[in-house]
C-alpha cells in the first residue's frame, strides 16, 4: 500500500514539475504534525479525557465538534483576508486561497453541525434549535454553499475572483450581525468558553485544546493540498491555452 | 455632491421610463406578492388558531420573496443588447450606477409593498401600527441595498435566476429576525422600550451593508 502510494506521488511530481517550477514535497513537516496531532487527540478524547458525570460517552464528541466548528469560522476568515487580498492586489494566489479555504470550511462546518445535532438529540431532546450558534452555523453553511455556486456560474476567471471576494466580504459582515440578532432572540447552546474553568475538569480543557489544534492543522494540510490541485490546474490551462495556440 | 445627485436622478428617471411603458416588473412583483399572502392565508388557516400569531412572518417572507423577484428583474434588461455596456461608458460615476440603482429598487419594491399592505391587514385582521411603516422602509432599504449588489452580479453569471435567493437570503437573514421581532412586538402591543434595540439593529445593518456594498460596487463592474 505505501509502495503504491510512493508511486502514485512519484507520478504525479514527475508529470508536475515540468508545469510549474515549483516541486512539492509529498510530505511535509505539516503533514507529519497534522497526523500526530489527530492521533494524539483521538487518544485523548476516547480513552484519556474523564467520562462525563451527567451527560456520559455522549459529550465526547464536544471534543470533535468544537474543533470542527472552530475550523469552520476559522476558514471564513481566510476566505475573507484572502479575498479582500486579491481585490486590493490583483493577485491570483489569494483568489486561490480564497476559494480553497471556502471549500474547506464548507467540509467543517458541515461536520460541526451533524456532531452538533448528534450531541444534541440526546441531551437536549431535539436534533436542532434555532439558538444563535446554530443558526449562526446554518447560516455559515449557506454563505459558503452561495459563495461556491456564484463561482460555478461565472465563466470569466477575473470576474468570478472579484465577485467571489465582494460575497465573502458581504457574508463576512453579514454572519457576525446574524450571531447578534439571535443572541437577543434567545440563547440555549452551553457558553463553554464563559464559566469559571469552562465547567470542564483540566484533562478534559488539554483534550479540547489538542482538538483544536489538531483540526486547525488538518485544515492547514487540507489548505495546502488543495492550493497546489489549483496550481496544478491553472499549470494545466495554461499549457492548453499555448497548445492550442501553437497548432 | 451636486453633480452625483444629478447623475443618479438621470439613470433613476432612466429606469423609470422603461418600466412606465412596460410596467412588467412592478406588476410581476405584486401579482407575486398577493399570490405569497394569499397562499400563507389559507395554507395556516387549516391548522393555526390564531392567525395574528405568524402574521409577522408572514409579512416578512411575502416582502423578501417579491421583493426579490424585482431585484433579480433590475439588471436583466440592461444585459440585452449591450446596454449595460453603454451605461458604464456613460460619463457617470460608478458609485452613481450603484445609488441609481438601488434607489430604484427601493421605489419599486416600496410601491409593491404600499399596494399589497391593505390586502394583508384585511386577510390577517389586524390594525395597522402606525410605527410598522417605519420598520418596513428600514427592511426594504436593507433587502434593496444587499440586492442591488447581487442583481449587479447575476447580470454576468449563468443560472442567475436560480443564484439570486442563494446569495440574498444568507446575507439577509439578521434583517428578517429584526423585521420579525419588531412587527411581532408591534402587532402585540409590547412597549416600545422593549423592542427598540431591534429598531437601532435594523439602522446599524442598513448602514453597514450600504457602505459595504457601495464599496464594493466598483469592482463588479470593473473591466
Amino acid at each position: 500500500m505505501a509502495e503504491r502510494q510512493s508511486q502514485e506521488t512519484t507520478a504525479r511530481t514527475a508529470t508536475g514539475t515540468p508545469l510549474k517550477a515549483r516541486p512539492a514535497r509529498a510530505i511535509s513537516l505539516l503533514h507529519i504534525l497534522t497526523a500526530g496531532a489527530i492521533a494524539l487527540g483521538l487518544v485523548m478524547a476516547f480513552l484519556v479525557a474523564p467520562r462525563e458525570a451527567t451527560m456520559g460517552d455522549v459529550q465526547r464528541i464536544f471534543y470533535f465538534h468544537v474543533a470542527a466548528s472552530w475550523t469552520g469560522y476559522l476558514a471564513l476568515a481566510v476566505t475573507f483576508v484572502a479575498g479582500l487580498l486579491y481585490l486590493r492586489r490583483g493577485e491570483r494566489r489569494w483568489d486561490r486561497m480564497s476559494w480553497a479555504s471556502a471549500e474547506i470550511g464548507l467540509l467543517f462546518i458541515t461536520e460541526g453541525i451533524i456532531t452538533g445535532s448528534l450531541w444534541a438529540k440526546p441531551v437536549w431532546g431535539t436534533w436542532w434549535t434555532w439558538d444563535p450558534r446554530l443558526t449562526t452555523s446554518a447560516v455559515l453553511w449557506l454563505v459558503y454553499a452561495a459563495y461556491l455556486l456564484l463561482r460555478h456560474s461565472i465563466e470569466e476567471e477575473a470576474r468570478r475572483a472579484r465577485f467571489g471576494a465582494v460575497y465573502s466580504i458581504l457574508a463576512f459582515v453579514a454572519v457576525p450581525l446574524n450571531f447578534m440578532a439571535i443572541r437577543w432572540w434567545r440563547a440555549m447552546h452551553p457558553l463553554v468558553l464563559n464559566s469559571p474553568g469552562f465547567g470542564m475538569t483540566p484533562t478534559m480543557l488539554i483534550t479540547l485544546i489538542i482538538s483544536v489544534v489538531a483540526f486547525t492543522l488538518l485544515y492547514m494540510t487540507m489548505l495546502s493540498l488543495r492550493l497546489r490541485v489549483a496550481r496544478a490546474e491553472e499549470a494545466l490551462r495554461q499549457l492548453r491555452l499555448q497548445q492550442e495556440g501553437l497548432t | 455632491m451636486k453633480q452625483l445627485i444629478y447623475q443618479v436622478g438621470t439613470v433613476i428617471r432612466k429606469d423609470l421610463a422603461v418600466e412606465m411603458r412596460s410596467r412588467e416588473r412592478l406588476i410581476a412583483m405584486l401579482v407575486f406578492a398577493l399570490i405569497v399572502i394569499l397562499v400563507f392565508s389559507f395554507a395556516f388557516d387549516l391548522r393555526v388558531q390564531d392567525a395574528a400569531a405568524v402574521a409577522p412572518g408572514v409579512l416578512w417572507v411575502t416582502f423578501s420573496f417579491a421583493g426579490m423577484l424585482g431585484l433579480g428583474r433590475s439588471f436583466v434588461r440592461e444585459r440585452e443588447d449591450g446596454c449595460l455596456d453603454g451605461l458604464l461608458l456613460c460619463p457617470v460615476d460608478r458609485s452613481a450606477i450603484y445609488v441609481a440603482k438601488m434607489v430604484g429598487n427601493l421605489l419599486f419594491i416600496a410601491l409593491m409593498e404600499a399596494c399589497t399592505l391593505p390586502i394583508f391587514f384585511a386577510l390577517f385582521n389586524l390594525a395597522l401600527p402606525p410605527l410598522l411603516l417605519v420598520v418596513i422602509l428600514l427592511g426594504t432599504i436593507g433587502f434593496a441595498a444587499v440586492g442591488t449588489l447581487f442583481a449587479a452580479m447575476m447580470a454576468y453569471a449563468r443560472a442567475r435566476d436560480l443564484l439570486l435567493p442563494v446569495l440574498f437570503f444568507p446575507i439577509v437573514i439578521p434583517l428578517l429576525i429584526a423585521g420579525v421581532k419588531l412587527s411581532a412586538g408591534l402587532f402585540d402591543g409590547q412597549p416600545w422600550s422593549e423592542i427598540n434595540h431591534w429598531l437601532h439593529f435594523m439602522i446599524a445593518f442598513d448602514v453597514i451593508l450600504l457602505v459595504v456594498s457601495y464599496l464594493s460596487f466598483e469592482y463588479l463592474v470593473e473591466e
